[in-house]
């Protein structure tokens, strides 16, 4: 069951929006009716029975779902404590980016609307998003950066092949920050029938909230699985890469208020958090708007949002999510930043030892057992957020395989 | 002051003009405002450049990048304007998007915007809820008008808030749009335009958003108070410079 339901934990959001000091609705008039109305109906159409019906099934069996919780031996003994990867690589379409889009087409159908936008960096939201529109009929269409569409061409022609609409941006770093200014322009231009359906825990209230909620099903069943395994609900740290932050979202969300779980979100640094090509938020943002968020972001002293840099498309955002900058500024989660390089090599060890090619984004959270000491007894959930064959030719050029 | 206050009791329809600030030059600013009031313009917004215009079409954005690029900020727009009250008597909006606000200390903002004699701001991505619970009281220690947005799919109970909050005029979006789009003015805007007349709101209403040349003046003030033209008026910029304003002012009324 998702719930449904505001609790009085600290670090989920309050009735106004808010987690801590950040999150908020920071838009345009133009778009307010479209905003208001899914506020006021995204938890009353959640809680609806068929809804949550329709939700669970197709999770079930369109998704894939429940992913495995794989103890990962090898690597384990690598790095000497016990490390379990959470397979959202094995949901249909190769990440985790579906449990949201398919809980939204539901609930865009339900608002009535009969055209579909989204915002895409890695191309896996886009995929996401042109698969449940061909499942449900709808029109697609998808804003991609320039240069991610470059970088990411299986992800554009997946999407082709699905029927949406591959919309290149073009102004600024035209990578997933441009694509979102792309969208949200669409949408202040198509108010009435169109769901934008967003792919992370970004942009105003309700949809941080409502997309953590739809990948909150990664987290509780970690806690079924891990009960399983080691007779425990709770691991000792959950692991995630943050771009905007849904997978972390999900994978941290029932752990939240455990204050006994470690939570570790990791951050892409680029070439390295002072080469000027970074995303690392948590280390050189500051509290600002974004895409109709109060949060942290990469901006000059003047206020002007700055282009971020990582190999990782997915990860390649000058912002996080509310939620995530409150987990920071509270102290509830530890940031971590990795580099490209950290990364990559980070990929082809677990190609190595376990046999699974993992997305690059998905890398950056693996990476963190080189540096980051865990004890021999603890148990460690890597979220592996997606698989990799959208980045093969980049781990195939970076290592001249 | 109440410039703005005084310009709307004047009889006529207004003339209002958005320009970006720092563009096509850094140093234009001074001398744009100085033309535009020169060849009668009644209003002008200056608009605080911003790298991520979410509710500005091709024109602006563009504008807005190379103004940023020219290396136009907060503090040098300020400066540009130091004395612009000895040179211009018009009513002085400064438009802009939140964050540059919101870096700069919305009460230092504040401070600067009455030092140098600007008598409201237009600051689309900030909500009127956020608004009366943070800024209102600073706005107002400061003499700012701050001036909200309605749009053809806000609700009657909305839009009577709005007016409730507002000091000075409605913002009325003439359509469903970013800036720049040319959905020209037929019926279902002439409609919009009379329903939200026939509301009789306290403040009154000027419209923006597509309007770029008489024909379009003359129909967006039919049912309102005036009219702001910005992205036509960019463009023209781009085309002729600032050798263009005066005929391109002429060509409206
Ligand atoms: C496999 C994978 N992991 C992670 C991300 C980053 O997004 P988020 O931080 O919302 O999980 C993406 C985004 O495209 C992705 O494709």
């Amino acid at each position: 069951m998702i719930n449904t339901q505001y609790s009085n934990m600290n670090y989920n959001v309050n009735e106004k929006g808010y987690y801590g000091e950040f999150g908020g609705a920071y838009i345009p008039e133009m778009l307010y009716p479209n905003v208001e109305e899914l506020r006021q109906n995204y938890l009353k159409v959640m809680a609806e029975e068929s809804f949550q019906k329709e939700f669970h099934q197709l999770l079930k069996d369109y998704v894939g779902r429940p992913t495995p919780l794989y103890f990962a031996k090898r690597l384990s003994e690598k790095y000497n404590t016990k490390i379990y990867l959470k397979r959202e690589d094995l949901c249909h379409t190769g990440a985790h980016k579906v449990n949201n889009t398919i809980g939204q087409i539901l609930m865009a159908k339900r608002l009535g609307k009969t055209r579909i936008i989204a915002e895409t960096g890695a191309g896996q939201h886009g995929v996401a998003t042109a698969t449940v529109c061909a499942l449900m009929g709808l029109e697609c269409i998808v804003f991609m950066g320039e240069v991610d569409i470059k970088r990411q061409a299986p992800n554009v022609a997946r999407m082709k092949m699905l029927g949406a609409k591959v919309v290149p941006a073009t102004s600024g770093s035209k990578t997933l920050k441009d694509a979102t200014n792309e969208a949200i322009r669409d949408w202040i231009n198509n108010p009435v029938d169109t769901h934008y359906i967003i792919g992370s825990v970004v942009g105003p209230h309700p949809y941080p909230d409502m997309v953590a909620r739809f990948q909150s099903v990664i987290s509780e069943e970690i806690k079924t699985q891990l009960k399983e395994k080691e007779g425990r609900e709770n691991p000792d740290f959950v692991v995630a890469c943050v771009g905007g932050g849904s997978n972390a979202a999900g994978a941290f969300y029932h752990y939240l208020d455990k204050p006994e779980v470690g939570i570790i979100a990791v951050e892409a640094a680029g070439k390295g958090i002072d080469t000027g090509e970074s995303a690392s938020t948590s280390v050189l943002g500051k509290v600002g708007i974004i895409h109709g968020s109060k949060t942290l972001l990469m901006q000059t002293a003047d206020g002007q949002i700055t282009e971020p840099y990582s190999i990782s498309a997915g990860l390649d955002y000058p912002g996080v999510g509310p939620m995530h900058a409150n987990l920071f500024a509270s102290g509830r989660g530890e940031f971590i930043s990795i580099t490209d390089d950290e990364a990559m090599e980070a990929g082809l060890k677990l190609c190595k030892l376990e046999g699974i090619i993992p997305a690059i984004e998905s890398s950056h959270a693996l990476a963190i057992f080189e540096n980051r000491k865990f004890k021999k007894n603890d148990v460690v959930v890597v979220n592996l957020s997606g698989r990799g064959d959208k980045d093969l030719d980049i781990y195939v050029n970076y290592f001249k395989l | 002051m109440k410039r703005i206050q005084n310009k709307l009791s004047e009889n006529n329809k207004l003339l209002s003009i958005y320009f970006t600030a720092g563009y096509p030059k850094l140093d234009d600013t001074v001398e744009i405002l100085q033309l535009l009031e020169k060849d009668g313009v009644d209003m002008i917004e200056i608009g605080l450049p911003f790298s991520d215009p979410l509710a500005d079409g091709p024109t602006i954005q563009e504008s807005s990048q190379v103004a940023l690029k020219n290396g136009m900020t907060t503090e040098i727009l300020f400066q540009q304007l130091k004395d612009i009250r000895k040179m211009v008597s018009i009513p002085l909006l400064i438009m802009g998007y939140f964050n540059p606000v919101l870096q700069f200390g919305v009460e230092n903002f504040c401070k600067k915007c009455a030092e140098v004699g600007i008598d409201g701001l237009i600051l689309p991505d900030l909500p009127l809820a956020e608004y009366e619970e943070h800024y209102a009281e600073i706005f107002k220690k400061y003499d700012l008008l701050n001036i909200f947005l309605i749009t053809p799919q806000t609700s009657e109970e909305r839009i009577r808030m709005i007016d409730t909050a507002s000091e000075g005029f409605i913002y009325m979006v003439s359509s469903a749009s970013v800036t720049g789009s040319s959905s020209g003015f037929g019926v279902s805007q002439q409609e919009y335009f009379k329903r939200v007349e026939s509301l009789q709101l306290k403040n009154p209403q000027i419209v923006g958003f597509g309007i770029n040349n008489s024909g379009t003046f003359q129909r967006a003030t039919k049912h309102a108070k005036g009219a702001i033209i910005g992205s036509a008026f960019i463009k023209m910029l781009s085309e002729k410079g600032l050798a263009g304003i005066s005929s391109f002012i002429k060509s409206i009324r």
